[in-house]
């Protein structure tokens, strides 16, 4: 499934790198503590947060994220934004609490892979 | 903490200065000063503020007005009434040990404010920024971000007096440019001294810790 998909189905709004749009999701992690999704987050993973403090873009650089799903309507600062454009990661928004969005997610991405 | 124990036990366990440093609040402060007024023990004015990314960072300041200002800011950005029955009631306590009054606002919660704008605030009142306790898991700035984002301008990073600064060293390569402080974070009166940091200073002053954490002058921190 690709991330435009998510975003279509779940109405996102993106915030950068729409070029990147049509990468491969292969799972998912959900986390606000950045320590905790260096460790266990894998890679092609969308990442669903609320912390929109700009190392959220270093973080999903380094594990290869395919995306990052800012929920809660929260708003990442132009640092954040500007970041992330430059390392093609997409941030997209979702007016929707974490475990709603989560919830969706899972099924959308498990039940297309079987 | 009443005023006075906080001054008598910081002397007793030989400490020159001591910053006072309640969860984003400053009331307190004047009152511990006026407590160590006739002593020698020197008492900066501070506050552990939580950001909206729920990092605790130190802001530390030469003068009282200049704190204020900062607490103005962070009053301003903090939502919420405290529950005596599960936060504990936050009393403001003067010299004597009377009751001033309570706080209402929820000091445990997050001023709805970045990082950045706080250390960019903080700055611009004169006074130093560090990053609190950045070994803990809770509310560290590498346990909230992952890592110190270098962006940020911080003065110094405060490490835990479990761990202390030798330790953070060799744990903490990557961030061999700061200078690290350690510090009771002291919740109790018997907490004071647990740990300190020792400095190389010509006099116990706010502008001296300044040149220590810069190596300037020939002051220093040591480790």
């Amino acid at each position: 499934m690709t991330l435009e998909t998510i975003a279509e189905k779940l109405s996102l709004k993106c915030k950068s790198s729409w070029e990147n749009l049509k990468k491969d999701v292969s799972g998912g992690y959900a986390g606000d503590l950045l320590s905790d999704v260096m460790a266990n987050s894998k890679a092609g993973d969308v990442w669903v947060t609320r912390q929109v403090h700009q190392n959220i873009v270093a973080v999903a650089a380094l594990k290869e994220h395919a995306g990052i799903i800012v929920v809660q309507g929260a708003i990442p600062g132009k640092d954040t934004i500007e970041k992330a454009q430059k390392e093609g990661i997409p941030i997209l928004i979702s007016e929707l609490p974490e475990f709603e969005v989560v919830g969706r997610l899972y099924q959308m991405i498990y039940s297309a892979q079987g | 903490m009443h005023p006075d124990a906080i001054v008598r036990e910081s002397l007793a366990k030989d400490l020159n200065i001591i910053a006072i440093c309640d969860h984003n609040s400053s009331e307190n402060v004047q009152y511990v000063q006026r407590a160590a007024h006739d002593t020698d023990l020197v008492v900066i004015p501070g506050m552990e503020v939580t950001t909206k990314e729920e990092v605790h960072m130190l802001a530390l300041f030469e003068h009282l007005h200049e704190l204020s200002s900062l607490q103005d800011v962070i009053y301003a950005h903090l939502l919420g009434k405290n529950d005596e029955d599960v936060f504990g009631c936050q009393a403001i306590v003067n010299e004597s040990g009377e009751v001033e009054g309570f706080n209402e606002r929820l000091l445990i919660a997050a001023a709805d404010i970045s990082l950045n704008e706080v250390v960019d605030l903080v700055h611009s009142l004169r006074g130093l920024a560090i990053a609190s306790h950045i070994d803990r898991p809770g509310f560290g700035i590498i346990g909230q971000l992952g890592f110190v984002p270098p962006n940020v301008a911080f003065d110094a990073l405060e490490v835990s007096y479990n761990l202390g600064i030798q330790a953070a060293r060799q744990r903490f390569p990557e961030l061999k440019e700061y200078p690290f402080i350690t510090s009771s974070d002291a919740h109790f009166v018997t907490d004071i001294g647990k740990a300190c940091t020792r400095m190389y200073l010509e006099s116990p002053t706010f502008a001296e810790i300044m040149l220590a954490l810069r190596k300037q002058q020939g002051r220093y921190v040591l480790e």
